[in-house]
């Protein structure tokens, strides 16, 4: 079988956050845009250094959290007042206070979802596979080293370059990442 | 005073959340390796065997109770209700107790809370697990219990959102799902680590697929803490509200020594406390067999014993009130209730309870008894058969002395409902005993950001 490889990016690897940290600044005042930043966990100040704005999840789990708590009172005001009415003690059908504990329950229950599937989706996941997962060293990104990609869909990107940068960085080991398809 | 130097406030200060000289490597290594490569060893065998056969006990209860239907548990009329709302209460209040740890310690960051969240989040899912199958098999014809669900049914009705019973099933199953959710968003990046350290295939496809391919991307932590932050927000008012909502069931409810306001306060608080000693159940056999001291420190076992304090008093209060209210009302019905818990048939489960619940847990006040892994221990079993003496207490007694001479009666639960009863304390320890050899008991990826803290520290 033919496997026809494509370059993916430029990854330099790194030992401690603090350098990650340094060397991500650098990569974004250099000008890159296309590149990411891999660690075991989360660092603070990376996405600033990143320069990630801000992400849609709060917003997603804002309009989960509506969807659930008017939709779960609308339907309980549908059921108990148009579908299905019952005089229960004489009390008004639309009696409220007694839908709030089901509402409650139904704003958390949407806004919970919404947080976390839109986390899950907006990152672009399940993906089993992905180029960085080719290079060998990054099975240790999950336990101890930290590393940077410089993707090659990257305007500034170039090759020769874009490895001598991250070297500069103090990277101690630069690969290429290749895309296999 | 040979101890003097230990209770030196500077050095108290410094009894760290971790031990020093760990690195990302060691915590990792350390503790997927219970999951990955360590030998099953005769003590967790020995344990999963009992759990397991306990577990098979509920199985044949529940099997006879679903041929025979619910007469053969010890309910009649008037106590409809009996163990198995005793046991429901009990159990989803053990379960608050982790979803108080890994939410509302973390809004309010506190270090402390790393290494026990994990499993206690876990605790929370299988003792809801456990408090959900009691209201099922109580309804008697369980395989119709999806009409408690609002569903367009064919016959035209709807459930009744005005009652407490209703808005039980909203709070138990919304708490379920948000704790189950809650559990996996902070088991992806450890399920990525075990990934990528497994070394049998198999297991590289078993976390491979449940890790979702997370690789550590900034942009992808970036969403991750944001969702984490929600969630905690989320489940904070969440957890309150299911206890809030389970003493409901009992306080819109007109039956005396049901009937009060200090109900939703102090049945949250009870179920706090509880569920703290329960972590204690699990953590200290935990830290021993696994040798996580390092991780499970002293420091965790005494904070725990503070909240178990701190939440025990507040129940201490509940009691009083409940009692106070009752006599300065002057209501009869009231009144009466109070007599019946202090001279009744069931007087003796009222002074157990008194003594499991509020004397003996004041000896948490003494330092030495904080620290004291034993005295901790057996604590621990003592406060959670004191809370489960209350839930007792409080159906039972009001069951069976309501309004009407003619309408009271006895209760004594029969040996269906012993087994039930044990037999849900197998499945959640079956369950634990899975979960300790399949999944990081520890948060990896938190006990990694200890490190990075405590690395800073020292620069």
């Amino acid at each position: 079988m033919e496997q026809r490889s494509q370059l993916y990016g430029v990854l330099g690897e790194f030992e401690s956050a603090h350098q990650l940290l340094h060397a991500a600044e650098q990569v974004r005042d250099a000008g890159y845009t296309h590149m990411d930043a891999y660690a075991p966990y989360p660092v603070e100040g990376l996405s600033e250094a990143l320069g990630l704005g801000r992400n849609k999840v709060p917003l997603l789990t804002l309009c989960g959290g509506l969807a659930g708590g008017l939709g779960g009172f609308g339907f309980e005001y549908w059921v108990n007042v148009i579908s299905y009415p019952m005089n229960i003690a004489g009390r008004p059908l639309n009696s409220w206070p007694a839908f709030i504990p089901v509402t409650f329950e139904l704003t958390v229950l949407g806004a919970a979802l919404c947080a976390v599937f839109g986390m899950i989706a907006l990152n672009g996941l399940p993906r089993p596979h992905h180029p960085v997962f080719n290079v060998h060293r990054f099975l240790r990104a999950s336990t101890d080293l930290f590393f940077i990609c410089i993707e090659a869909t990257d305007p500034k990107f170039n090759l020769p370059e874009t490895v001598r940068f991250l070297q500069s960085l103090n990277a101690q080991h630069v690969t290429e990442v290749q895309d296999e398809e | 005073m040979s101890d003097a130097p230990l209770n030196h406030p500077e050095i108290r200060r410094l009894t760290p959340v971790l031990a020093p000289g760990h690195t990302y490597e060691s915590v990792t290594e350390k503790i997927s390796d219970v999951v990955l490569t360590r030998p099953i060893g005769i003590g967790w065998l020995a344990g999963f065997a009992v759990a397991f056969s306990l577990l098979m006990m509920l199985t044949v209860a529940i099997t006879w109770l679903i041929a025979k239907g619910v007469g053969i548990w010890g309910i009649n009329i008037p106590i409809g209700w009996g163990f198995a709302i005793v046991n429901f209460v009990w159990w989803i209040g053990i379960g608050h107790a982790g979803t108080l740890i890994s939410a509302i310690l973390f809004l309010l960051n506190q270090k402390w809370r790393t290494s026990i969240n994990r499993f206690a989040e876990a605790m929370t899912l299988f003792a809801v697990a456990c408090a959900g199958l009691f209201p099922l098999i109580h309804t008697g014809r369980p395989w119709m219990a999806y009409y408690m669900f609002p569903y367009p049914s064919s016959m035209g009705i709807w459930p009744q959102f005005r009652s407490p019973l209703i808005w039980d099933v909203f709070a138990v199953s919304t708490y379920g799902t948000v704790s189950l959710l809650f559990w996996f968003v902070g088991l992806i990046p450890d399920l990525a680590t075990l990934r990528d350290r497994a070394p049998h295939k198999w297991q590289q496809y078993i976390f491979g697929g449940l890790a979702l391919g997370w690789r550590g991307s900034a942009r992808h932590w970036h969403r991750y803490q944001s969702a984490y932050l929600l969630l905690a927000g989320l489940a904070t008012p969440l957890v309150l509200s299911v206890h809030t909502v389970v003493s409901f069931d009992f306080s819109v409810a007109i039956v005396p020594g049901w009937h009060t306001t200090i109900f939703p306060p102090y049945f949250v608080a009870g179920a706090i406390y509880s569920g703290f000693a329960m972590v204690l159940t699990i953590a200290i056999p935990l830290r021993a067999a696994y040798g996580l001291q390092d991780f499970i420190t002293m420091r965790h076992l005494e904070n725990m014993a503070k909240v178990m304090l701190a939440t025990g008093l507040i129940v201490a209060y509940g009691y009083f009130f409940e009692f106070f209210l009752s006599e300065y009302s002057g209501n009869k019905f009231d009144v009466f209730l109070v007599q019946q818990r202090l001279h009744g048939p069931y007087a003796p489960f009222y002074y157990t309870l008194i003594l499991c619940n509020i004397l003996t847990p004041q000896l948490l006040w003494f330092q030495k008894v904080r620290r004291n892994v034993a005295a901790l221990f057996v604590l621990s079993l003592v406060i959670n058969t004191g809370m489960w003496l209350e839930r007792f207490v409080i159906v039972v007694i009001s069951l069976t002395r309501d309004f009407m001479p003619s309408a009271w009666g006895r209760y004594s639960a029969t040996v269906w409902d012993y087994a039930t009863f044990a037999g849900t304390l197998g499945l959640f320890t079956t369950l634990l005993f899975l979960f300790a050899r399949a999944l990081p008991a520890i948060s990896i990826a938190e006990m990694r950001e200890l490190v990075a803290h405590q690395s800073e520290e020292h620069e």
